[in-house]
């Protein structure tokens, strides 16, 4: 039985799944120590204790690990918890409007178009400025979305069509992005392909602060609305009877899915399989209500990628592996296991 | 069974019961029309069937009659006010639609499901209330659920489950309740369990039932009114005497059949015994 707190007062009442929390606890638990560690290894290592002594500011044996730690480091390991949550909400998010486990930002190509953007902007005008990336990125992201839900949608939903389109318009787009690539100058090629490996490499406080208003904004408002997406899940009919502004509440959760992957591909660039990995984890472990799912499918997805970051720095040193390149060897399999049970299902 | 009722706890007086009505309705899909110009008046507080063969419109119209497609033309009215121009969250809250074989996503627990049915009566603010609570309880007793109120759905019989999308509905406090053959994949046991619930819960709480069913002889059995369906329009409407006749079979469904009493309840019984006979001679594929 899952068991729930609930605080009434008045004419409030909210639920609270205890499980859920006590997962979502876990996983943030979890990330923290991936985060310390992550902070800890590189070329000057830093021991976990010192690590934590510098993060809270108190004094530790060398004055140069509050820099390391704080200034170098730490945004890095943060970027890569909150791209993970990102992707994560996104994707948990989208397999539930579409009411099919095989739905992610990356399979329907919301990550294909804003990548497309954003390599556009680095290719073919190589003078526009960095900082226009991310918007970039966000529109590409948008308007592949936009196309998808103009084309799958007739009037009534179909979840496979949805799918099948978005395979189509990512291809499209990542053979448009293709093209850039070879066409492009090798300066800013090698630029842009690095962007699409998907990487948190070098990422400071600088491309943090962009992240987190994107993060809280459609995060909380997805969060908001878990009890919609609920309904959702049961089917248009079945929602739609329940008195759900079907295709209002679809476009918002739409919308907050989308703009959840654009942030993310936007400063990390097209870290693969997050988005489907994480929501699937957390479904293990809270069950499919939303409102304890996407707190613990963002947990989740962050951990996966401080943890696949943790990794690419630590196993092949000195070389580094982009954590894009570790989430994908690991999700690619996990994506064929899906299929196979899905098929297996039938 | 009223003192069952009593027994059970405190029984609400059964609300008011909707006038659900029709009139001109055409309804369509794309360039085919299915339903044209129908009117139709659901009894309020009894149970009315809706019968027909395949693609004669049968769950078209519960679908219009649920709100969920609109019409193109006339309209659907509850309480004499046109459908549509109604709030969605009061709609949902007198009336329940159980669509035909709905599906949960995987790993979702029978209690949750019932759970959904609160929603139009649930906001951001009170998302579980002591009513919400107690509704979902009742709804799962009724159902007999409450021993299997923790299980996903995906581990259920079929029976179990339709009672369980059942319990959704229950919790959702509408005076009436749509079903699209709720019997169908069920076991003949299982489709009794079903619609003796259903007549329980029309006969104790005097919720008006609206059923598409396919078999004809249960919507004999458990119906207080059936509507039988053809050509786009009503063929026949009224008590189960007036509407199981043996020309109903033979312009409707094509077929000959003899239509007795039933030796318990008197109420009609059709025994096919072959396909409509063609004014050519032959008989119909």
């Amino acid at each position: 039985m899952r068991r729930r707190a609930v605080l009434r007062r008045g004419g409030l009442s909210l639920p609270l799944d205890l499980r859920a929390a006590a997962v979502v606890a876990g996983l943030l638990g979890a990330s923290l120590v991936g985060i310390v560690l992550h902070v800890g290894v590189g070329e000057y290592p830093i021991s976990p204790p010192d690590v934590v002594r510098a993060l809270l500011g108190l004094s530790t044996g060398d004055e140069n690990y509050y820099f390391i730690v704080n200034v170098l480091r730490l945004p890095r390991a943060l970027v890569a918890f909150l791209v993970g949550a990102a992707l994560a909400l996104s994707g948990a998010i989208l397999q539930g409007l579409t009411r099919n486990p095989l739905a992610a930002p990356e399979i329907v190509g919301i990550n294909a178009g804003a990548g497309l953007a954003a390599v556009t902007l680095i290719v073919a005008l190589p003078s526009v400025p960095a900082a226009l990336i991310p918007p970039a990125a966000f529109v590409g992201a948008v308007a592949v979305a936009a196309t998808l839900y103009l084309l799958a949608w007739r009037g009534e939903s179909s979840p496979i069509r949805l799918i099948l389109i978005g395979v189509g318009i990512g291809a499209v787009a990542t053979a448009l992005t293709t093209i850039m690539i070879t066409y492009g100058e090798i300066e800013q090629v090698s630029q842009a392909l690095v962007w699409l490996t998907g990487s948190v490499y070098g990422r400071s406080w600088e491309e943090l602060w962009p992240l987190l208003p994107w993060l809280a904004l459609f995060g909380s408002l997805a969060l908001l609305r878990a009890r919609h997406l609920n309904a959702l899940t049961l089917g248009d009919e079945v929602a739609a009877g329940l008195g759900v502004g079907v295709e209002r509440e679809r476009g918002l959760l739409l919308l907050c899915s989308v703009a959840l992957a654009a942030a993310a591909v936007a400063t990390a660039g097209t870290v693969g399989f997050v988005g489907l990995m994480a929501p699937h984890i957390a479904r293990r472990l809270v069950g499919p209500s939303h409102g304890g799912l996407l707190p613990a499918a963002a947990a989740s997805g962050g951990m996966l990628v401080v943890a696949a970051d943790l990794v690419g720095r630590v196993a092949f040193s000195p070389l580094e592996m982009p954590c894009g390149i570790i989430t994908s060897a690991v999700g690619a399999p996990f994506f064929i296991y899906l299929l196979y049970r899905s098929a297996d299902a039938k | 069974m009223k003192d069952l009722g009593r027994l059970m706890g405190k029984v609400e007086a059964p609300p008011e019961p909707a006038k659900l009505r029709a009139e001109g309705l055409t309804l369509g899909y794309d360039d085919t029309t299915v339903i044209e110009r129908l009117a139709v008046e659901v009894p309020p507080g009894r149970i009315t069937s809706v019968v027909g063969p395949n693609g004669c419109g049968k769950s078209t119209l519960l679908r219009a009659l649920a709100r969920l497609m609109r019409p193109r033309g006339g309209s659907v009215y509850l309480d004499g006010k046109e459908i549509f121009s109604l709030p969605t969250r009061e709609v949902a809250r007198r009336l329940g639609i159980l669509p035909q074989s709905p599906e949960a996503p995987e790993g979702l627990t029978v209690r949750e499901l019932a759970a959904q049915g609160r929603y139009p009566h649930q906001s951001w603010l009170s998302q579980w209330s002591a009513s919400d609570e107690r509704a979902v309880e009742e709804a799962l007793r009724k159902t007999v659920m409450l021993g299997l109120a923790d299980r996903p759905l995906d581990t259920l019989s079929g029976g179990q489950r339709q009672r369980a999308w059942i319990s959704m509905a229950l919790a959702q406090e509408t005076e009436t309740l749509l079903l699209d053959e709720p019997t169908t994949f069920l076991d003949m046991a299982h489709q009794l369990e079903v619609l003796q619930l259903l007549g329980r819960l029309n006969s104790e709480e005097g919720r008006t039932v609206v059923m598409v069913l396919h078999d004809l002889n249960n919507a004999a059995r458990y119906s207080h009114h059936m509507i039988a369906l053809h050509g786009g329009g009503v063929y026949a409407a009224g008590t189960p005497e007036e509407v199981v006749t043996p020309e109903l079979l033979r312009d409707v469904f094509h077929v000959e059949a003899d239509i007795v009493a039933d030796p318990r309840t008197g109420l009609p019984l059709c025994v096919p015994y072959g396909l409509r006979r063609h004014p050519s001679g032959g008989e119909e594929g």
